[in-house]
């Protein structure tokens, strides 16, 4: 007999492993390295140098629209985990019935939606009720960046809470506690791993997002991306290396962040 | 003396399950069963036959399509889980993963309301009724099947229930800690004077485990009584058959009354039996004999065959005989020192029942 099949003894596989993973990190590997570049061009190398930090941080449009991304970051997130933990819960705490499907895609509707076509309906509904309330805070924005994180929070809760044990909220109302209680007591604290995972997930999409933003967003309502996007048309300088290095090491920090997190829970 | 009031009473209660379509279930028929105070009482049935659909209804995870269930004269059917004092160990125990064995075990009189300070000696009583006093901090995950077993059996008694409803607990230990467990459970139940329902498919451990047992088939409960009655005394066919290795013979009746019978086999042996309740003089019957309740003999018996099989277990020896007739007979004989005692395979042999051995049987 021939042994087992292994995918990683084929011709050809390691090689092909390697252009993949090289064609993902190499660009990101370039501007990570051409954000230490002493040098106004961002193609030659000129020496090491912090000066593009230096320059971000002593701009205040991009410390303005860091702040700004942040802050819808964090409403957005915690408003559509709060939502979402509601949308599972009443999804998966049901006999099913005919429909619930039908529900799941509503609710997912956001993945599946084109961002472009959102972001066009959002604009068209959002400029009318600037009109009649008079209101162009960033009340839109954050109302639109909840919306469309709403799904990337509800999947990795629904999950949870379905490879939930069942017979324990069964247990937990034999021992005397209100459904109230239960939730607050069994539910909630089991759910925990899935509802951070769903509000870092949500974090990271709102704080990424352009499309819907670029559309959205009232005059001087910028968030870092869409500073980034209107600086490139101006023509290029390291300092976006230096934004988006920035920006990567925090992506990376709060996926760790979560990563430790999680295991520790369960 | 007061009158005897039951824990526990169903009174017609049927649970009926809407399935697709018009196939509804009838998971419970009609059921009526009264189960007395400090009682250790057991539903045994196959699977399927209702018995954790009745134990559901009464700890209230399910309500019935009809009828009452009475706790203590009080009708406790239309309440939620939570207001009854009725306490359940789970078949997979349930325990919360996220909490210590003492949070555990202490979860019940939390949600009470009760103070700290009770609390805590209640915990530290039942830690050291299932001695588990040094598992107190672990979590659940860090302690063994049969500590956990242990802990949902503390934390079910724990707040004091009326009543403690058992499914099929011990289903999920290997046979030695199982052993264990059933002895455990009694001085519980000894200790604590809880009313415990356990339910379980296992006829050796309702045997010997229960006060009372009811037997139940299709939703139906087919026989309430000892573990001797439903062993020796077995009502109806099924239950005969379920419990235990029996015999089944069929014969005439000569003439019955008083709970007893005078039946005529087809060999042309007439035996004497107790009857349930009174049948008709010339129709025919089901008698059920158990194999340890015949006797083998050299010469000629009731009964008349040739030996099949000689099977050694040990404690005893399961001799199996083709009747004349054509059916099958199992015999067991207690073995003493002399093994199968002189009977060996092709032996033409007689088997002799004694009077009130046997049991006619309503089919």
């Amino acid at each position: 007999m021939a042994d087992r099949f292994d995918v990683r003894r084929q011709t050809g596989f390691a090689s092909m492993a390697m252009l993949c993973f090289f064609l993902l990190y190499l660009p990101i590997a370039t501007l990570v390295v051409y954000a230490f570049n002493d040098n106004e061009s961002l193609a030659i190398w000129k020496g090491f140098s912090l000066r593009w930090f230096h320059a971000a941080w002593n701009n205040s449009l991009v410390i303005e629209s860091s702040i700004r991304s942040f802050e819808i970051a964090a409403i957005a997130a915690i408003l559509a985990t709060i939502s979402a933990t509601m949308a599972a819960l009443a999804t998966t705490r049901t006999k099913p019935y005919r429909g619930l499907t039908f529900k799941y895609a509503f609710i997912n509707q956001p993945l599946m939606v084109p961002e472009i076509v959102t972001a066009v309906a959002l604009l068209i509904v959002f400029s009318r009720i600037k009109i009649w309330t008079g209101y162009s805070g960033l009340g839109y924005l954050i109302l639109a960046h909840t919306a469309f994180c709403v799904p990337f929070a509800y999947l990795p809760i629904r999950a949870r809470l379905e490879s939930m044990d069942l017979s324990l909220e069964t247990a937990a109302a034999d021992l005397y506690a209100t459904k109230w209680q239960t939730f607050r007591h069994v539910t909630l604290p089991l759910l925990w791993p899935g509802i951070l995972a769903g509000l870092m997930l949500a974090f990271v999409v709102s704080l990424d997002d352009v499309v819907i933003t670029e559309f959205v967003k009232s005059g001087g309502q910028d968030t870092l991306p869409t500073f980034m996007l209107g600086q490139i048309r101006r023509g290029v300088t390291p300092e976006i290396n230096a934004i988006s290095t920035v920006f990567l090491a925090l992506s990376i920090g709060i996926v760790t962040a979560f990563f430790f997190i999680s295991r520790k829970r369960t | 003396m007061t009158a005897i009031r039951p824990a526990v009473e169903a009174k017609g209660v049927s649970r009926i399950f809407q399935g697709a379509g018009q196939d509804a279930v009838r998971a419970l028929d009609s059921v009526s069963v009264s189960i007395r105070e400090n009682e250790f009482f057991t539903l045994l049935g196959p699977s399927g036959c209702g018995k954790t659909t009745l134990l559901r209804l009464i700890a209230g995870f399910d309500y019935p399509t009809d009828g009452e269930i009475l706790l203590h004269g009080q009708d406790i059917a239309p309440l939620p889980p939570f207001k009854r004092p009725v306490n359940t160990v789970f078949q997979s125990y349930a325990l919360f993963p996220h909490m210590t064995v003492a949070e555990n075990i202490g979860f019940g009189l939390k949600m009470l309301g009760k103070p700290k300070a009770e609390i805590a000696a209640r915990v530290d009583a039942m830690l050291k009724l299932v001695h588990m006093q040094e598992q107190r901090n672990r979590r659940t995950s860090q302690i063994s099947g049969g500590q956990q077993q242990r802990v949902a059996l503390a934390r079910a008694l724990a707040p004091q229930p009326k009543v403690l409803l058992l499914d099929e607990p011990l289903s999920a230990l290997d046979y030695k800690l199982r052993k264990e467990m059933q002895i455990e459970l009694k001085r519980l139940q000894h200790e604590t004077g809880i009313t415990f329902i356990f339910v379980t498919h296992d006829q050796e451990e309702a045997l010997t485990m229960s006060d009372r047992i009811a037997v139940m088939s299709s939703g139906n409960i087919l026989q309430v009584g000892t573990p001797w009655d439903v062993y020796d005394r077995p009502a109806e066919r099924f239950v005969a058959d379920f419990i235990g290795e029996t015999n089944f013979l069929t014969g005439t009746i000569e003439s019955a009354g008083n709970g007893h019978a005078r039946i005529v086999l087809s060999s042309g042996a007439r035996v004497y039996a107790a009857a349930a309740k009174d049948f008709q003089p010339g129709s025919t019957a089901t008698l059920m004999v158990r194999p340890e309740h015949a006797k083998l003999v050299k010469g000629a018996g009731d009964l008349a065959g040739t030996i099949e099989t000689i099977v050694y277990f040990g404690t005893d020896t399961h001799i199996h005989v083709r009747l004349d007739g054509g059916e099958a007979f199992i015999v067991r004989q207690q073995n003493s020192r002399c093994a199968s005692c002189g009977f060996e395979r092709g032996d033409k042999v007689g088997i002799s029942i004694g009077d009130e051995v046997a049991q006619l049987l309503k089919d």
